[in-house]
Protein backbone atom coordinates (compact mmCIF):
# COMPACT_ATOMS: atom_id res chain seq x y z
CA UNK A 1 0.00 0.00 0.00
CA UNK A 2 1.56 3.35 -0.96
CA UNK A 3 1.68 6.35 1.81
CA UNK A 4 -1.03 8.25 0.05
CA UNK A 5 -3.55 5.75 0.09
CA UNK A 6 -2.42 4.98 3.67
CA UNK A 7 -3.16 8.81 4.33
CA UNK A 8 -6.57 8.77 3.09
CA UNK A 9 -7.66 5.59 4.54
CA UNK A 10 -6.60 7.91 7.96
CA UNK A 11 -8.74 10.34 7.07
CA UNK A 12 -11.21 8.12 5.87
CA UNK A 13 -11.38 6.53 9.30
CA UNK A 14 -10.92 10.03 11.40
CA UNK A 15 -14.32 11.12 9.86
CA UNK A 16 -16.37 7.82 10.28
CA UNK A 17 -15.13 7.73 14.32
CA UNK A 18 -15.93 11.35 14.88
CA UNK A 19 -19.64 10.35 12.95
CA UNK A 20 -19.67 7.26 15.09
CA UNK A 21 -19.72 8.95 18.23
CA UNK A 22 -21.77 11.65 16.98
CA UNK A 23 -24.69 9.54 15.76
CA UNK A 24 -24.20 7.30 19.14
CA UNK A 25 -23.59 9.10 21.80
CA UNK A 26 -27.22 10.05 22.70
CA UNK A 27 -27.64 5.91 23.31
CA UNK A 28 -24.80 6.28 25.40
CA UNK A 29 -26.48 9.11 27.81
CA UNK A 30 -29.62 7.22 27.97
CA UNK A 31 -27.71 3.72 28.81
CA UNK A 32 -25.31 5.14 31.46
CA UNK A 33 -28.09 8.10 32.81
CA UNK A 34 -30.64 5.45 33.22
CA UNK A 35 -29.26 3.91 36.42
CA UNK A 36 -28.61 7.06 38.33
CA UNK A 37 -30.32 9.45 40.06
CA UNK A 38 -31.23 13.34 39.37
CA UNK A 39 -28.03 14.38 41.28
CA UNK A 40 -25.60 12.35 39.67
CA UNK A 41 -27.49 12.74 36.08
CA UNK A 42 -27.05 16.67 36.38
CA UNK A 43 -23.81 16.58 38.35
CA UNK A 44 -22.04 14.89 34.80
CA UNK A 45 -24.62 13.06 32.23
CA UNK A 46 -20.91 11.56 30.90
CA UNK A 47 -19.62 9.47 33.34
CA UNK A 48 -20.68 6.10 34.24
CA UNK A 49 -23.25 5.34 37.32
CA UNK A 50 -21.64 4.31 40.31
CA UNK A 51 -24.28 1.67 40.58
CA UNK A 52 -26.17 -0.77 38.79
CA UNK A 53 -29.55 -0.61 40.28
CA UNK A 54 -32.23 -2.20 38.51
CA UNK A 55 -35.05 -1.60 41.27
CA UNK A 56 -35.43 1.85 39.76
CA UNK A 57 -35.79 0.06 36.26
CA UNK A 58 -38.21 -2.01 37.43
CA UNK A 59 -39.85 0.70 38.99
CA UNK A 60 -40.31 3.08 35.81
CA UNK A 61 -41.64 0.03 33.83
CA UNK A 62 -44.71 -0.32 36.45
CA UNK A 63 -45.28 3.44 36.54
CA UNK A 64 -45.48 3.36 32.61
CA UNK A 65 -47.62 0.65 32.62
CA UNK A 66 -44.86 -0.95 30.25
CA UNK A 67 -46.23 -4.54 29.94
CA UNK A 68 -49.79 -3.30 28.86
CA UNK A 69 -48.47 -0.30 26.62
CA UNK A 70 -45.60 -2.66 24.68
CA UNK A 71 -48.61 -5.42 23.86
CA UNK A 72 -50.76 -2.60 22.95
CA UNK A 73 -48.14 -0.87 20.16
CA UNK A 74 -47.29 -4.35 19.44
CA UNK A 75 -50.67 -5.60 18.24
CA UNK A 76 -51.98 -2.57 16.41
CA UNK A 77 -48.01 -2.82 14.72
CA UNK A 78 -48.47 -6.26 13.62
CA UNK A 79 -51.98 -6.08 12.56
CA UNK A 80 -51.36 -3.14 10.46
CA UNK A 81 -48.06 -4.17 9.10
CA UNK A 82 -49.74 -7.95 8.22
CA UNK A 83 -52.30 -6.06 6.24
CA UNK A 84 -50.63 -3.89 4.55
CA UNK A 85 -48.55 -6.44 3.35
CA UNK A 86 -50.92 -8.94 2.32
CA UNK A 87 -53.55 -6.73 0.84
CA UNK A 88 -51.07 -4.43 -1.23
CA UNK A 89 -49.01 -7.35 -2.85
CA UNK A 90 -52.56 -8.47 -3.88
CA UNK A 91 -53.49 -5.22 -5.24
CA UNK A 92 -50.37 -4.51 -6.75
CA UNK A 93 -49.67 -7.80 -8.43
CA UNK A 94 -53.80 -7.35 -9.97
CA UNK A 95 -52.47 -3.62 -11.02
CA UNK A 96 -50.07 -5.46 -13.19
CA UNK A 97 -51.53 -8.44 -14.54
CA UNK A 98 -54.65 -6.66 -15.23
CA UNK A 99 -54.15 -2.98 -16.92
CA UNK A 100 -57.48 -1.07 -17.57
CA UNK A 101 -58.06 2.68 -17.51
CA UNK A 102 -59.73 2.17 -14.25
CA UNK A 103 -56.70 0.70 -12.73
CA UNK A 104 -54.32 2.64 -14.29
CA UNK A 105 -55.86 5.70 -12.89
CA UNK A 106 -56.59 4.20 -9.53
CA UNK A 107 -52.82 3.57 -9.39
CA UNK A 108 -51.63 7.00 -10.48
CA UNK A 109 -53.94 8.35 -8.02
CA UNK A 110 -52.65 6.70 -5.31
CA UNK A 111 -48.96 7.55 -5.91
CA UNK A 112 -50.45 11.04 -6.43
CA UNK A 113 -51.69 10.56 -2.76
CA UNK A 114 -48.55 9.89 -0.97
CA UNK A 115 -47.82 14.35 -0.81
CA UNK A 116 -50.83 14.62 0.97
CA UNK A 117 -49.94 16.11 4.44
CA UNK A 118 -51.84 14.49 7.21
CA UNK A 119 -52.25 17.48 8.75
CA UNK A 120 -55.05 17.90 5.74
CA UNK A 121 -56.54 14.65 6.58
CA UNK A 122 -56.56 14.76 10.76
CA UNK A 123 -59.79 16.94 10.65
CA UNK A 124 -61.87 15.30 8.42
CA UNK A 125 -60.98 11.94 9.94
CA UNK A 126 -62.20 12.74 13.10
CA UNK A 127 -65.33 14.12 12.20
CA UNK A 128 -66.65 11.00 9.91
CA UNK A 129 -65.14 8.49 12.49
CA UNK A 130 -66.00 10.38 15.38
CA UNK A 131 -69.01 12.63 15.07
CA UNK A 132 -70.54 10.54 11.98
CA UNK A 133 -69.92 6.77 12.69
CA UNK A 134 -69.09 7.26 15.79
CA UNK A 135 -65.87 4.34 15.85
CA UNK A 136 -63.37 6.90 17.67
CA UNK A 137 -65.69 5.86 20.98
CA UNK A 138 -67.03 2.11 20.05
CA UNK A 139 -63.81 0.71 18.04
CA UNK A 140 -60.46 2.47 18.20
CA UNK A 141 -58.24 0.13 17.98
CA UNK A 142 -60.03 -1.49 14.43
CA UNK A 143 -60.08 1.97 13.11
CA UNK A 144 -56.42 2.98 13.85
CA UNK A 145 -55.51 -0.24 11.97
CA UNK A 146 -58.23 0.14 9.06
CA UNK A 147 -56.07 3.72 8.97
CA UNK A 148 -52.77 3.07 9.02
CA UNK A 149 -53.72 0.12 6.13
CA UNK A 150 -55.11 3.22 4.25
CA UNK A 151 -52.03 5.22 4.96
CA UNK A 152 -49.68 2.51 4.15
CA UNK A 153 -51.56 1.54 0.85
CA UNK A 154 -49.95 3.95 -1.45
CA UNK A 155 -46.49 2.74 -0.66
CA UNK A 156 -46.32 -0.50 -0.34
CA UNK A 157 -48.24 -1.47 -3.37
CA UNK A 158 -46.06 1.55 -5.28
CA UNK A 159 -42.76 -0.86 -4.38
CA UNK A 160 -44.56 -3.82 -5.15
CA UNK A 161 -46.09 -3.03 -7.98
CA UNK A 162 -42.05 -2.16 -9.34
CA UNK A 163 -41.44 -5.69 -8.27
CA UNK A 164 -43.95 -7.49 -10.01
CA UNK A 165 -43.12 -6.08 -12.87
CA UNK A 166 -39.78 -8.09 -13.30
CA UNK A 167 -41.33 -11.37 -12.46
CA UNK A 168 -42.33 -13.45 -15.69
CA UNK A 169 -45.76 -13.58 -16.64
CA UNK A 170 -44.95 -17.43 -17.98
CA UNK A 171 -44.31 -18.18 -13.99
CA UNK A 172 -48.20 -17.62 -13.85
CA UNK A 173 -49.63 -19.28 -16.78
CA UNK A 174 -48.04 -22.32 -16.33
CA UNK A 175 -49.52 -22.34 -12.76
CA UNK A 176 -53.14 -21.19 -14.30
CA UNK A 177 -52.96 -24.19 -17.04
CA UNK A 178 -51.57 -26.57 -14.07
CA UNK A 179 -55.07 -25.58 -12.52
CA UNK A 180 -54.28 -23.02 -10.28
CA UNK A 181 -57.07 -20.50 -10.07
CA UNK A 182 -55.74 -16.53 -9.87
CA UNK A 183 -55.67 -16.65 -5.98
CA UNK A 184 -53.52 -20.09 -5.62
CA UNK A 185 -51.35 -18.85 -8.30
CA UNK A 186 -50.72 -15.67 -6.29
CA UNK A 187 -50.32 -17.01 -2.75
CA UNK A 188 -48.26 -20.01 -3.96
CA UNK A 189 -46.42 -18.72 -6.70
CA UNK A 190 -46.03 -14.80 -6.40
CA UNK A 191 -46.24 -13.87 -3.08
CA UNK A 192 -43.21 -15.83 -2.06
CA UNK A 193 -40.95 -14.91 -4.92
CA UNK A 194 -41.44 -11.41 -3.14
CA UNK A 195 -40.42 -12.02 -0.01
CA UNK A 196 -37.47 -9.89 0.01
CA UNK A 197 -39.88 -6.65 -1.15
CA UNK A 198 -42.43 -7.80 1.91
CA UNK A 199 -39.75 -7.31 4.25
CA UNK A 200 -38.50 -4.34 3.35
CA UNK A 201 -42.01 -2.79 3.13
CA UNK A 202 -41.71 -4.30 6.66
CA UNK A 203 -39.41 -2.54 8.35
CA UNK A 204 -40.35 0.22 6.78
CA UNK A 205 -44.08 0.62 8.08
CA UNK A 206 -42.52 -0.67 11.36
CA UNK A 207 -40.57 1.91 11.83
CA UNK A 208 -43.22 4.42 10.88
CA UNK A 209 -46.34 2.33 12.90
CA UNK A 210 -44.12 1.99 16.14
CA UNK A 211 -43.29 5.63 16.94
CA UNK A 212 -46.16 7.18 15.23
CA UNK A 213 -47.46 9.72 17.37
CA UNK A 214 -50.09 12.14 15.90
CA UNK A 215 -52.77 9.75 14.30
CA UNK A 216 -53.16 7.40 17.98
CA UNK A 217 -52.94 10.61 19.24
CA UNK A 218 -56.30 11.96 17.88
CA UNK A 219 -58.07 8.31 17.82
CA UNK A 220 -56.98 6.64 21.07
CA UNK A 221 -58.31 7.90 24.61
CA UNK A 222 -59.00 4.88 26.45
CA UNK A 223 -56.00 4.84 29.75
CA UNK A 224 -55.74 0.66 28.95
CA UNK A 225 -55.36 1.23 25.07
CA UNK A 226 -52.34 3.90 24.66
CA UNK A 227 -49.21 3.22 22.35
CA UNK A 228 -45.60 3.49 23.61
CA UNK A 229 -45.05 7.26 22.29
CA UNK A 230 -48.05 8.90 23.44
CA UNK A 231 -47.32 6.57 26.94
CA UNK A 232 -43.79 9.23 26.69
CA UNK A 233 -45.94 11.70 26.07
CA UNK A 234 -47.88 11.39 29.22
CA UNK A 235 -44.77 10.28 31.25
CA UNK A 236 -43.28 13.25 30.56
CA UNK A 237 -45.81 16.05 30.85
CA UNK A 238 -46.15 14.51 34.04
CA UNK A 239 -42.36 14.15 35.10
CA UNK A 240 -41.36 17.29 33.70
CA UNK A 241 -37.49 17.35 33.68
CA UNK A 242 -37.46 14.49 36.48
CA UNK A 243 -34.75 12.45 34.59
CA UNK A 244 -34.00 10.07 36.81
CA UNK A 245 -37.27 8.72 35.67
CA UNK A 246 -38.00 9.95 31.97
CA UNK A 247 -34.36 8.68 30.83
CA UNK A 248 -35.20 4.89 31.93
CA UNK A 249 -39.17 5.37 30.63
CA UNK A 250 -37.30 6.67 27.43
CA UNK A 251 -34.72 3.89 27.33
CA UNK A 252 -37.64 1.13 27.60
CA UNK A 253 -39.51 3.13 24.63
CA UNK A 254 -36.46 2.26 22.12
CA UNK A 255 -35.47 -0.82 23.62
CA UNK A 256 -37.85 -2.71 21.62
CA UNK A 257 -36.90 -1.97 18.54
CA UNK A 258 -33.29 -1.65 18.86
CA UNK A 259 -33.25 -5.47 20.17
CA UNK A 260 -34.88 -6.42 16.98
CA UNK A 261 -33.00 -3.98 14.98
CA UNK A 262 -29.29 -5.39 16.41
CA UNK A 263 -30.76 -8.92 16.33
CA UNK A 264 -31.94 -8.38 12.32
CA UNK A 265 -29.37 -5.84 11.13
CA UNK A 266 -28.20 -7.37 8.40
CA UNK A 267 -31.23 -8.39 6.72
CA UNK A 268 -32.75 -4.74 7.55
CA UNK A 269 -29.60 -2.56 5.74
CA UNK A 270 -30.21 -5.12 2.89
CA UNK A 271 -33.84 -4.72 3.07
CA UNK A 272 -33.83 -0.74 3.08
CA UNK A 273 -31.12 -0.94 0.30
CA UNK A 274 -33.24 -3.11 -1.71
CA UNK A 275 -36.36 -0.66 -1.63
CA UNK A 276 -34.11 2.09 -2.33
CA UNK A 277 -33.20 0.88 -6.18
CA UNK A 278 -36.57 0.45 -7.19
CA UNK B 1 -52.10 -9.75 -19.35
CA UNK B 2 -54.40 -12.08 -17.44
CA UNK B 3 -57.84 -12.01 -18.66
CA UNK B 4 -60.26 -14.14 -17.96
CA UNK B 5 -63.39 -14.53 -20.42
CA UNK B 6 -66.02 -14.94 -17.65
CA UNK B 7 -67.30 -11.27 -16.46
CA UNK B 8 -68.58 -12.40 -13.05
CA UNK B 9 -65.57 -14.16 -12.34
CA UNK B 10 -63.51 -11.12 -13.90
CA UNK B 11 -65.29 -9.00 -11.25
CA UNK B 12 -64.79 -11.61 -8.41
CA UNK B 13 -61.52 -11.47 -9.20
CA UNK B 14 -60.90 -7.44 -9.20
CA UNK B 15 -62.93 -7.15 -6.27
CA UNK B 16 -60.93 -9.74 -4.25
CA UNK B 17 -57.38 -8.49 -5.50
CA UNK B 18 -57.94 -4.66 -4.71
CA UNK B 19 -61.15 -4.61 -2.86
CA UNK B 20 -59.76 -4.27 0.96
CA UNK B 21 -56.41 -2.47 -0.34
CA UNK B 22 -59.35 0.58 -2.24
CA UNK B 23 -61.88 0.31 -0.21
CA UNK B 24 -58.86 1.12 2.66
CA UNK B 25 -57.37 3.76 0.81
CA UNK B 26 -60.25 5.58 -0.51
CA UNK B 27 -61.94 5.63 3.53
CA UNK B 28 -58.15 7.19 4.53
CA UNK B 29 -57.33 9.49 1.90
CA UNK B 30 -59.72 10.18 -0.41
CA UNK B 31 -63.25 10.70 1.14
CA UNK B 32 -61.47 12.61 4.10
CA UNK B 33 -59.55 14.33 1.67
CA UNK B 34 -62.66 15.44 -0.67
CA UNK B 35 -64.56 16.30 2.54
CA UNK B 36 -61.91 18.22 3.77
CA UNK B 37 -61.99 20.12 1.14
CA UNK B 38 -66.05 20.99 1.84
CA UNK B 39 -65.52 21.36 5.71
CA UNK B 40 -63.10 24.50 4.86
CA UNK B 41 -66.47 26.40 3.45
CA UNK B 42 -67.45 25.86 6.64
CA UNK B 43 -67.05 27.78 9.98
CA UNK B 44 -66.78 25.76 13.16
CA UNK B 45 -65.83 25.96 16.54
CA UNK B 46 -65.19 21.97 17.65
CA UNK B 47 -66.29 18.77 16.25
CA UNK B 48 -69.96 19.10 18.23
CA UNK B 49 -70.34 22.71 16.91
CA UNK B 50 -73.34 23.48 13.77
CA UNK B 51 -71.05 24.26 10.60
CA UNK B 52 -71.71 27.56 9.31
CA UNK B 53 -71.27 28.19 5.49
CA UNK B 54 -68.74 31.08 5.32
CA UNK B 55 -67.86 30.18 1.17
CA UNK B 56 -64.42 31.14 0.86
CA UNK B 57 -63.61 33.00 4.06
CA UNK B 58 -61.51 30.78 5.72
CA UNK B 59 -59.31 30.89 3.00
CA UNK B 60 -59.64 34.76 2.91
CA UNK B 61 -58.39 34.67 6.42
CA UNK B 62 -55.73 31.93 5.90
CA UNK B 63 -54.06 34.47 3.79
CA UNK B 64 -54.50 36.81 6.22
CA UNK B 65 -53.08 35.00 9.31
CA UNK B 66 -49.73 36.22 9.52
CA UNK B 67 -48.88 33.65 12.21
CA UNK B 68 -49.11 30.98 10.13
CA UNK B 69 -47.62 32.57 7.07
CA UNK B 70 -44.67 33.24 9.83
CA UNK B 71 -44.97 29.52 10.44
CA UNK B 72 -44.41 29.25 6.86
CA UNK B 73 -41.44 30.60 6.32
CA UNK B 74 -39.82 28.56 9.37
CA UNK B 75 -40.87 25.89 7.45
CA UNK B 76 -39.42 26.71 4.39
CA UNK B 77 -35.77 27.63 5.91
CA UNK B 78 -36.14 24.34 7.86
CA UNK B 79 -36.86 22.41 4.57
CA UNK B 80 -33.43 24.35 2.96
CA UNK B 81 -31.77 23.73 5.65
CA UNK B 82 -32.44 20.08 6.29
CA UNK B 83 -32.34 18.85 2.34
CA UNK B 84 -29.13 19.94 1.59
CA UNK B 85 -27.84 19.35 4.88
CA UNK B 86 -28.93 15.71 5.24
CA UNK B 87 -28.01 15.39 1.93
CA UNK B 88 -24.65 16.24 1.59
CA UNK B 89 -23.64 14.44 4.88
CA UNK B 90 -25.89 11.32 4.01
CA UNK B 91 -23.73 11.51 0.46
CA UNK B 92 -20.37 11.57 2.00
CA UNK B 93 -21.08 9.00 4.97
CA UNK B 94 -22.26 6.72 1.74
CA UNK B 95 -18.65 7.49 -0.09
CA UNK B 96 -16.75 6.56 2.84
CA UNK B 97 -18.44 3.35 3.92
CA UNK B 98 -17.80 2.21 0.22
CA UNK B 99 -14.87 3.04 -0.19
CA UNK B 100 -13.75 -0.54 0.79
CA UNK B 101 -11.81 0.44 4.52
CA UNK B 102 -12.20 -2.26 7.12
CA UNK B 103 -15.20 -2.33 9.27
CA UNK B 104 -17.71 -0.68 7.02
CA UNK B 105 -20.65 -2.74 7.48
CA UNK B 106 -20.08 -1.83 11.16
CA UNK B 107 -20.52 2.10 10.23
CA UNK B 108 -23.51 1.27 8.29
CA UNK B 109 -25.41 -0.37 10.58
CA UNK B 110 -24.07 1.93 13.42
CA UNK B 111 -24.85 5.06 11.45
CA UNK B 112 -28.65 4.18 10.51
CA UNK B 113 -29.36 3.67 14.04
CA UNK B 114 -30.68 6.61 14.67
CA UNK B 115 -33.61 5.87 12.15
CA UNK B 116 -35.30 3.72 14.36
CA UNK B 117 -36.40 6.74 16.78
CA UNK B 118 -39.20 7.70 16.42
CA UNK B 119 -39.81 11.88 16.20
CA UNK B 120 -41.43 12.65 19.79
CA UNK B 121 -38.63 10.07 21.61
CA UNK B 122 -36.46 12.08 19.76
CA UNK B 123 -37.50 15.01 20.92
CA UNK B 124 -37.31 14.46 24.66
CA UNK B 125 -33.81 12.64 24.26
CA UNK B 126 -32.30 15.45 22.40
CA UNK B 127 -34.05 17.59 25.22
CA UNK B 128 -31.81 16.09 27.70
CA UNK B 129 -28.80 16.30 25.50
CA UNK B 130 -29.35 19.74 24.67
CA UNK B 131 -30.43 21.16 28.25
CA UNK B 132 -28.80 19.17 30.76
CA UNK B 133 -25.82 17.35 28.58
CA UNK B 134 -24.45 19.32 26.19
CA UNK B 135 -24.01 22.49 29.02
CA UNK B 136 -21.96 20.10 31.39
CA UNK B 137 -19.24 19.25 28.33
CA UNK B 138 -19.06 22.83 27.32
CA UNK B 139 -18.16 23.99 30.90
CA UNK B 140 -15.60 21.17 31.54
CA UNK B 141 -13.86 21.45 28.54
CA UNK B 142 -14.39 25.35 28.04
CA UNK B 143 -16.73 25.31 24.50
CA UNK B 144 -18.46 28.33 24.57
CA UNK B 145 -21.07 27.66 21.99
CA UNK B 146 -22.11 24.54 24.24
CA UNK B 147 -22.16 26.45 26.96
CA UNK B 148 -25.08 28.03 26.17
CA UNK B 149 -28.94 26.87 26.57
CA UNK B 150 -29.83 26.17 22.82
CA UNK B 151 -33.62 25.70 23.06
CA UNK B 152 -34.05 29.14 24.78
CA UNK B 153 -32.28 31.01 21.97
CA UNK B 154 -34.63 31.82 19.12
CA UNK B 155 -31.41 31.23 16.24
CA UNK B 156 -30.08 28.40 18.34
CA UNK B 157 -33.62 26.65 18.96
CA UNK B 158 -33.95 26.38 15.07
CA UNK B 159 -30.45 25.42 14.38
CA UNK B 160 -30.97 22.29 17.31
CA UNK B 161 -34.12 21.29 15.44
CA UNK B 162 -31.87 20.53 12.17
CA UNK B 163 -29.20 18.79 13.85
CA UNK B 164 -31.49 16.57 15.44
CA UNK B 165 -33.12 16.12 11.79
CA UNK B 166 -29.88 15.75 10.37
CA UNK B 167 -29.01 13.68 12.86
CA UNK B 168 -31.81 11.28 12.61
CA UNK B 169 -32.18 10.66 8.57
CA UNK B 170 -28.67 11.20 7.03
CA UNK B 171 -27.91 7.37 8.00
CA UNK B 172 -31.43 6.53 6.29
CA UNK B 173 -30.55 8.36 3.57
CA UNK B 174 -26.73 6.63 3.17
CA UNK B 175 -28.01 3.73 2.92
CA UNK B 176 -29.97 4.55 -0.10
CA UNK B 177 -26.84 6.22 -1.77
CA UNK B 178 -24.85 3.28 -0.80
CA UNK B 179 -27.47 1.18 -2.81
CA UNK B 180 -26.93 3.94 -5.63
CA UNK B 181 -23.33 4.12 -5.83
CA UNK B 182 -22.93 0.20 -5.76
CA UNK B 183 -25.36 0.33 -9.11
CA UNK B 184 -22.80 2.62 -10.73
CA UNK B 185 -20.54 0.32 -13.35
CA UNK B 186 -17.97 -0.43 -12.42
CA UNK B 187 -16.58 -0.95 -16.03
CA UNK B 188 -16.33 3.24 -16.50
CA UNK B 189 -14.59 3.88 -12.68
CA UNK B 190 -12.00 1.98 -14.58
CA UNK B 191 -12.24 3.35 -17.65
CA UNK B 192 -11.43 6.86 -16.42
CA UNK B 193 -9.02 5.88 -13.88
CA UNK B 194 -7.06 4.20 -16.75
CA UNK B 195 -7.33 7.65 -18.50
CA UNK B 196 -6.01 9.34 -15.25
CA UNK B 197 -8.47 10.84 -13.51
CA UNK B 198 -7.74 11.45 -9.61
CA UNK B 199 -10.29 10.28 -7.00
CA UNK B 200 -12.19 13.90 -6.77
CA UNK B 201 -12.52 13.98 -10.93
CA UNK B 202 -13.77 10.37 -10.76
CA UNK B 203 -16.53 11.65 -8.29
CA UNK B 204 -17.34 14.77 -10.21
CA UNK B 205 -17.41 13.42 -13.33
CA UNK B 206 -18.67 10.23 -12.94
CA UNK B 207 -19.95 9.07 -10.07
CA UNK B 208 -22.04 12.06 -9.38
CA UNK B 209 -23.96 12.32 -12.50
CA UNK B 210 -24.94 8.57 -12.28
CA UNK B 211 -26.26 8.43 -8.88
CA UNK B 212 -28.76 11.83 -10.12
CA UNK B 213 -32.12 8.96 -9.49
CA UNK B 214 -30.58 8.16 -6.05
CA UNK B 215 -30.94 11.99 -5.45
CA UNK B 216 -33.97 12.30 -6.96
CA UNK B 217 -35.25 9.83 -4.37
CA UNK B 218 -33.26 11.50 -1.23
CA UNK B 219 -34.63 15.28 -1.93
CA UNK B 220 -38.03 14.10 -2.78
CA UNK B 221 -37.83 12.25 0.96
CA UNK B 222 -36.07 14.87 2.57
CA UNK B 223 -38.18 17.31 1.12
CA UNK B 224 -41.29 16.05 1.78
CA UNK B 225 -40.93 15.46 5.62
CA UNK B 226 -39.46 18.16 6.15
CA UNK B 227 -42.13 20.08 4.64
CA UNK B 228 -44.75 17.85 7.22
CA UNK B 229 -42.47 17.85 10.31
CA UNK B 230 -44.66 17.82 13.33
CA UNK B 231 -43.32 15.25 16.14
CA UNK B 232 -39.48 16.92 16.44
CA UNK B 233 -40.89 20.76 16.53
CA UNK B 234 -43.64 19.52 19.49
CA UNK B 235 -40.95 17.53 21.65
CA UNK B 236 -38.07 19.21 21.07
CA UNK B 237 -39.35 23.16 20.94
CA UNK B 238 -42.62 23.20 21.31
CA UNK B 239 -42.27 25.86 18.88
CA UNK B 240 -40.26 27.63 21.10
CA UNK B 241 -38.88 30.44 22.36
CA UNK B 242 -41.95 32.48 21.83
CA UNK B 243 -43.22 31.04 18.63
CA UNK B 244 -40.37 31.32 16.75
CA UNK B 245 -39.57 27.69 15.87
CA UNK B 246 -43.31 26.42 15.06
CA UNK B 247 -43.50 25.18 11.94
CA UNK B 248 -46.74 25.10 9.29
CA UNK B 249 -47.70 21.82 10.49
CA UNK B 250 -47.74 22.55 14.20
CA UNK B 251 -49.57 25.62 14.03
CA UNK B 252 -51.98 24.06 11.98
CA UNK B 253 -52.49 21.30 14.81
CA UNK B 254 -52.93 24.13 17.03
CA UNK B 255 -55.18 26.00 15.73
CA UNK B 256 -57.46 22.67 15.02
CA UNK B 257 -57.19 21.13 18.60
CA UNK B 258 -56.00 23.73 20.77
CA UNK B 259 -58.18 26.54 19.65
CA UNK B 260 -60.65 24.22 17.67
CA UNK B 261 -60.83 26.42 14.89
CA UNK B 262 -61.04 23.75 12.19
CA UNK B 263 -62.64 25.52 9.33
CA UNK B 264 -59.28 28.07 9.53
CA UNK B 265 -57.13 24.83 10.27
CA UNK B 266 -58.65 23.17 7.52
CA UNK B 267 -57.70 25.98 5.06
CA UNK B 268 -54.28 26.49 6.13
CA UNK B 269 -54.07 22.35 5.87
CA UNK B 270 -55.29 22.39 2.00
CA UNK B 271 -52.80 25.68 1.79
CA UNK B 272 -49.81 23.27 2.88
CA UNK B 273 -50.51 20.70 0.54
CA UNK B 274 -50.59 22.73 -2.16
CA UNK B 275 -47.16 24.32 -1.39
CA UNK B 276 -45.98 20.64 -0.70
CA UNK B 277 -47.48 19.55 -4.33
CA UNK B 278 -45.66 22.28 -5.70
CA UNK B 279 -42.14 21.75 -4.27
CA UNK B 280 -42.22 18.66 -4.75
CA UNK B 281 -43.75 18.52 -8.48
CA UNK B 282 -41.45 20.70 -9.38
CA UNK B 283 -38.64 19.10 -7.61
CA UNK B 284 -39.14 15.67 -9.48
CA UNK B 285 -39.82 17.81 -12.55
CA UNK B 286 -36.23 19.19 -12.39
CA UNK B 287 -33.97 16.67 -11.11
CA UNK B 288 -35.68 14.05 -14.08
CA UNK B 289 -33.80 16.40 -16.60
CA UNK B 290 -30.71 16.04 -15.30
CA UNK B 291 -30.93 12.15 -15.16
CA UNK B 292 -27.96 10.62 -17.70
CA UNK B 293 -27.56 7.36 -19.07
CA UNK B 294 -24.72 4.81 -18.09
Amino acid sequence: MSLRKYGTNILIYAFLILSFVVFTFPFFLLIVNSFKDNGEIMRDPFSLPQTYDLDQFFGVIKAMDFATTFTNTFFITFMSVLLILVFSGMTAHYLVRNSSLFNNTFFAIMVASMIIPFQALMIPIIYIYGAKFGLIDTAPISLLIGLYVGFGASFATFVYHGFIKSIPLELEEAALIDGCNRIQTYFRIVFPMLTPTSVTIAILNVLWIWNDYLLPSLIIYNEDDLTMPIKMKVFNGTYMDNWELLIPAMLMTILPILVAYLIGQKFIIKGVMQGAIK
Amino acid sequence: MIAEKNPVKRLGNQLFFTGPTFFAFIMTLLVPFGYGLYLTLFEMAGVQSTPVFVGLENYVMALQDTEFWASMWVTLKYVGATVIFVNILGFALAYLVTAGVKGQNFFRTALFTPNLIGGLVLGYIWQFVFVTSLPVFGERFDIEILKLGWLGDEVLAFWALVIVTIWQSAGYMMIIFIAGIMNVPKDIIEASTIDGANAWQRLINMTLPMMVPSFVVTIFLTLKGAFMVYDINYALTQGGPYGSTKMASMHVVGLAFDQSNFGLGQAEAIVLFAVVAIATGLQVYFSKRLEVEA
